[in-house]
């Protein structure tokens, strides 16, 4: 079980002017349960990317192995691969559209063919993991606030009970409490439910906290991929090309320079923590 | 799909077309226009076909990026030039069981299909070599005279202006949301009419929320730098004319010449 992209390139607009090439020989292999972060400057392809692993964008040449299968043969199921590989795009609340909350988390789950008792029941149980209080169910789509709607749309997403969920920015514009909330039931889906997780976004604190791998993006090819500990110690190299490690590998960077003794390679706050009382212990004792 | 509209684009190059006043090509494609529908023989379509021509090679705007701006219209024009060839009375030319085409239907079919080209093509030539802003001031500075009699010609203009500043936008946003619902399964391209027609709609009640978002948004923004119309309104780049421009018209005075004469002097399809 496993996603293969096989030197993909893909080119905007072919045979025009303003032809861009978006992806160039992307090539990698992301296992089963695995939490993958994808990074890079906008405009380096990420969104492209993504959108080529549920097939709404068609490879201009390479091929896309999903579970072994290549998702290019003719005879291939298109609809049932977007049923398991969920892409959740960014602002996903501007596609809500029914009635109720709980109509529109239906609409995923009733488009796989499911009896509407199943979608029903798929639906409460994405709108619970998504923790949206039951008041809500009822309520125009329209009427929530924008972190609430976020919520739901997501749900709508997971509802179709996905092997793979693929997030473009889930957590653009929302306050730091809806981004937590948001960025733990990617956690949870992912720990409970060993969905595997593909995040695109912009925040390295993010990324360094939830992501288990880091894939690095530039100018339409794969420029790093690896562990984030790892790739956040080439800070030339990801500012370079506009990216930056996160803040707290700057700090203990500044530390370890002035001769603290601490642990340069910290990505999250709870690590760079541990490690400043550490070296502080370390040095009182003395 | 989506992205094949060229109607309103405005295709970016340096060419003396573009360099035109906006004024110049209003008016230019105005009489163009009109002409198309003086022309009534092959020497005036000539003339109409040669000038269209030269327009679009001076441009520099490529042949098959205009052309693509016609797939839209290819179903309006196949049923005008069906109901021109069966509807036309006249001497009979064939007939196939009941049905009757004579060689006025013929003839008329034809004009109308060159005609509609014609019109779709030289316009488009015109957005296409024209800024949308460039393209209002120039409304607004042609309209002015209808001010006498109240016309609010600012506030046209301006709606005008921010209706093809919308275009590209909102296509935009449909190719989004129809991504979006795509990946929740649904479908845009199977079913009957009316199926099609119902599964339209996870995409367009998000896109007019989302219109009417931007709307206001928009309205906000204007809002809160002061606009409050035309009234006393200054422009940065005040449309002035060039020699060039003055060379423009008088060209085109040729040119609606040169088809009158072609009409009155040419040869004709059919006598009649």
């Amino acid at each position: 079980m496993s996603i293969i992209c096989d030197h993909l390139n893909y080119i905007y607009s072919k045979g025009t002017s303003d032809e861009i090439h978006a992806l160039r020989d992307v090539s990698f292999k992301i296992d089963d349960g695995e939490f993958v972060g994808l990074i890079g400057h906008t405009g380096s392809g990420k969104s492209t990317l993504v959108q080529h692993l549920n097939g709404l964008l068609r490879a201009t040449s390479g091929h896309i192995y999903y579970n072994g299968e290549d998702i290019y043969d003719r005879d291939y199921d298109m609809r049932s691969l977007r049923g398991k590989v969920g892409l959740v795009f960014q602002y996903p609340e501007h596609q809500l559209f029914e009635e109720t909350v709980f109509k529109d988390v239906c609409f995923g789950p009733k488009n796989l063919g499911l009896s509407q008792r199943d979608a029903e029941l798929r639906s409460f149980a994405a709108l619970k993991s998504v923790k949206l209080p039951d008041e809500y169910f009822d309520v125009s789509p329209f009427d929530l606030s924008g972190g609430q709607k976020r919520r739901a749309a997501i749900a709508g997403v997971l509802a179709m009970k996905p092997e793979v969920l693929v997030l473009d920015e889930p957590t653009a514009g929302l306050d730091p409490e809806g981004r937590d909330d948001i960025l733990g039931l990617l956690r949870d889906l992912h720990e409970k439910e060993n969905i595997t997780i593909i995040l695109v976004s912009h925040s390295m604190e993010d990324i360094a906290d939830y992501a288990k791998r880091l894939i690095v993006m530039e100018k339409g090819s794969i420029f790093m991929d690896g562990r984030p500990k790892d790739i956040f110690m080439n800070i030339p190299e990801l500012e370079s090309i506009g990216l930056a490690a996160p803040q707290v590998t700057y700090i203990m960077r500044e530390l370890e320079k002035r001769g603290f003794g601490v642990d340069v390679t910290a990505t999250t706050i709870d690590e760079a923590a541990d490690s400043i009382v550490r070296a502080v212990m370390r040095n009182s004792i003395i | 799909m989506m992205r094949d509209i060229t109607l309103g684009q405005y295709y970016q190059t340096d060419s003396v077309l573009h360099r035109l006043d906006p004024r110049v090509k209003i008016v230019g494609t105005l009489v163009y226009i009109v002409s198309l529908f003086a022309a009534k023989n092959v020497t005036s379509y000539l003339v109409a076909t040669t000038f269209l021509a030269i327009m679009i090679i001076i441009s520099r705007v490529p042949f098959s990026f205009i052309v693509r701006g016609m797939k839209t219209i290819v179903f309006i024009l196949l049923i005008t030039v069906l109901f021109n060839l069966l509807l036309t009375p006249g001497i009979p030319a064939y007939t196939i069981w009941k049905i009757t085409i004579s060689y006025e239907g013929i003839r008329s079919a034809a004009y109308t299909a060159v005609r509609l080209t014609f019109l779709i093509l030289g316009s488009s030539l015109m957005t296409l070599t024209t800024t949308p802003n460039n393209l209002t001031d120039g409304l607004e500075s042609l309209m002015k005279p209808l001010k006498v009699f109240r016309v609010p010609v600012h506030e046209i203009a301006m709606m005008m202006s921010i209706a093809l500043r919308f275009i590209p936008i909102l296509m935009e946003e449909t190719d989004k949301i129809m991504k979006a619902q795509l990946s929740r399964g649904a479908d845009f391209e199977s079913g009957g009419l009316i199926k099609r027609a119902r599964n339209l709609i996870p995409l367009l009640v998000p896109l007019f929320v989302s219109a009417f978002r931007r709307a206001n948004d928009l309205a906000m923004a204007m809002e809160a730098r002061c606009y409050h119309g035309g009234e006393g309104r200054t422009k940065m780049k005040p449309l002035i004319y060039k020699s060039r421009d003055i060379a423009a018209y008088i060209l085109i005075v040729i040119y609606f010449l040169l088809l009158l004469t072609a009409q009155k002097y040419g040869f004709k399809l059919i006598r009649s």
